[in-house]
């Protein structure tokens, strides 16, 4: 159980997640310190570290839309965030997976900042608000990537397996 | 069942006789594409191979593509460092399709692969940044991907999981209407579909209106289906695309062409009438608040940029000239230009179109993505309004989040640089400009006749 800490609208961008004119830092170790830096309130909290790891962003549809820069996922995982969006736009979605970001797809989400969230059982509990959600499973072809942890070590057992 | 294009060409590239929406897939890789930051995908393929006591080795350097582009010359000295590690790779792995910042084989990746007959019909490229959907214009399954996906490419020549996607069609018929562009078409696609409505899908294109468009026409279309939340959009390959690879890009040897089968499935068809369309405006802070220029007039604006991957190409540069000949920027507008390649500069260059810019007071910049992603030349100050060429106005892009951005075509930028506002083009050329339309670039492309439908 852990509490949504951002609430956002549908289409967020991957410039308003990770701005470009912060593109040239590229390591995961990192683009924490540039994650939603234009939200300077939200930043501030960030790098204060007063949101506890596994808190929740809330956002509406076509989340992450826009840019391929994998700043955008690996600059939310830094924090311990976990992301539950109406839906995701493609790409980041697979960034995302790939990089080991937590997400849920649940398209009639409804919650605040503030209300304490938990996904059980393929659902997600608003205890605040007493109701419950449904979700979507994240692409099945991309289940074995999530179950190895991310891409790297999934590529990585592939390449010592024998590369074919 | 019939396949769509896309189908056909994964197909192929998985080495299996058909594939159905869906299905899963791990397509041999024909081309891969990385910018600057392919120094994000450097680090990740080292990853992959960390404690594994194999060698770090790409699977094959003469197909991965490498293009500065994005920070060019460099903003800064950690972008500069990060240029050196990626040359050292290149030089390290022998990767050969290597663009340098230089000013005879530069620009923009989704100009670079282009021009230089890297891109082939039939065939799979990725790349790690979202307009590789570009290259659809010249009948590729291409599509983004980000910097770790890149990496196991590098190591496995192969994108792994690919589900096989659904397909819009999209028929365009009807002559395009003076001072009426591509950008025009695929701004009003965007809006009709919304940001999200061709997620995850294929957008093929189809209809009259195409098959007479120029390549660099088709590039534009192809390059914002992204923006429709498209994994790739696709125009069938033709005449034109083997005149574009054979006059343009210098490739001898073209493939042989297919296109999608007569009973593939869509999972929803699109028209558009090309002939009653009027230039377009994407307003801010989303592609998809797109509305006819005539609900623009008067919004003054600050900045005018003609450039990026979308609309940079000589024959946006020839119609923008064409309008600004003779003709003042307003004062208080900032006007740039970043022809998209070096070899289009080049070319403008001869054909007198950089004079006519540097008279009329714009400033022609280096070839490049320039302030389109808002890293360097030309940030927003404070409340000023852009109109640009470019493909994304989302806050912050180009730059400063207390700004806006408003995109439209090189015909309309230009008008609007010359009265200070966003402008019709038609409503100026009517009394400003003398010389008739401007021919678009391809001397074979025939205009479609008017009042068909
Ligand atoms: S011109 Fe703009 S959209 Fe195109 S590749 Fe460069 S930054 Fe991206």
């Amino acid at each position: 159980m852990a509490k949504a800490v951002l609430k956002l609208g549908d289409d967020i961008s991957t410039d308003i997640i990770y701005p470009g004119r912060y593109m040239a830092t590229v390591l995961p170790t990192e683009t924490p310190q540039f994650a939603f830096i234009d939200n300077a309130e939200f930043n501030k909290k960030l790098k204060a570290k007063e949101v506890p790891a596994g808190s929740w962003i809330v956002a509406g549809k076509n989340f992450g839309c826009g840019s391929s820069r994998e700043q955008a996922a690996s600059c939310l995982t830094g924090w311990g965030l976990k992301v539950i969006a109406k839906n995701f736009a493609r790409i980041f979605l697979q960034n995302s997976i790939n990089v080991g970001l937590y997400m849920v797809i649940c398209p009639a989400i409804e919650a605040d900042e503030g209300d304490e969230l938990e996904v059980v059982n393929g659902k997600v509990k608003n205890i605040t608000k007493g109701k419950e959600f449904d979700t979507v499973p994240l692409p099945k072809a991309r289940q074995a990537i999530i179950d190895a942890g991310g891409l790297i070590p999934y590529t990585r057992a592939l390449i010592t397996g024998g590369r074919k | 069942m019939g396949m769509t294009m896309v189908q056909k060409i994964l197909a192929r590239a998985a080495g299996v006789p058909s594939v159905k929406v869906g299905d899963v897939v791990e397509p041999k890789v024909d081309l891969a594409m990385s910018h600057e930051n392919g120094a994000l995908v450097i680090n990740q393929f080292n990853e992959i191979y960390q404690g594994t006591g194999i060698e770090a080795k790409v699977w094959d350097p003469s197909r991965i593509a490498i293009i500065f582009d994005h920070r060019v010359p460099a903003e800064s000295s950690k972008t500069a460092t990060n240029q050196k590690k990626i040359r050292e790779f290149i030089a390290k792995q022998g990767i050969t399709k290597f663009h340098d910042i230089r000013g005879d084989e530069g620009g923009i990746c989704h100009q670079i692969l282009p021009e230089n007959g890297y891109v082939r019909p039939g065939t799979v490229l990725v790349g790690t940044d979202s307009h590789t959907t570009s290259h659809g214009a010249l009948g590729a399954f291409s599509f983004g991907i980000g910097a770790t996906e890149m990496a196991s490419v590098w190591a496995l020549g192969k994108v792994l999981n690919v589900e096989v996607p659904g397909t819009i069609k999209v028929v365009v018929n009807g002559a395009l209407p003076k001072y009426v562009e591509p950008k025009d078409i695929i701004l009003h696609l965007i809006g009709r579909l919304t940001a999200e409505g061709a997620n995850y899908k294929v957008i093929e294109f189809h209809g009259e209106t195409i098959r007479n468009m120029s390549t660099s026409g088709r590039l534009v279309i192809c390059n914002m289906t992204v923006e429709a939340g498209a994994t790739s959009g696709i125009v069938p390959p033709d005449k034109e695309t083997v005149r574009y690879l054979k006059q343009e890009a210098g490739v001898k040897q073209v493939p042989e062409l297919f296109g999608p089968d007569a009973d593939a499935q869509y999972e929803q068809v699109i028209e558009i009438d090309a002939s009653r369309l009027e230039p377009q405006i994407a307003f801010p802070h989303t592609v998809d608040n797109v509305k006819p220029v005539s609900a623009a007039r008067g919004i003054k604006v600050q900045q005018i940029v003609i450039g990026s991957c979308t609309n940079g190409r000589l024959d946006d540069l020839a119609i923008a000239a064409n309008i600004l000949k003779g003709k003042k920027v307003a004062k208080g507008v900032r006007m740039l230009v970043f022809p998209a390649s070096t070899r289009i500069y080049q070319q403008a260059l001869k054909k007198g179109y950089l004079a006519t810019f540097m008279q009329a007071g714009a400033v022609v910049m280096n070839s490049g993505c320039g302030p389109c992603l808002g890293v360097h030349q030309g940030a927003l100050a404070d409340g000023d309004k852009a109109l640009a060429t470019t493909n994304r106005n989302f806050k912050g892009r180009m730059g400063n989040p207390n700004a806006e951005v408003y995109l439209s075509s090189a015909a309309t930028a230009a008008a609007s640089a010359i009265t200070g506002e966003i402008t019709d083009p038609r409503t100026l050329t009517t009394k400003a400009v003398k010389s008739g339309p401007v021919k678009r670039k391809t001397g074979n492309v025939k205009r479609v006749k008017k009042g068909r439908k």
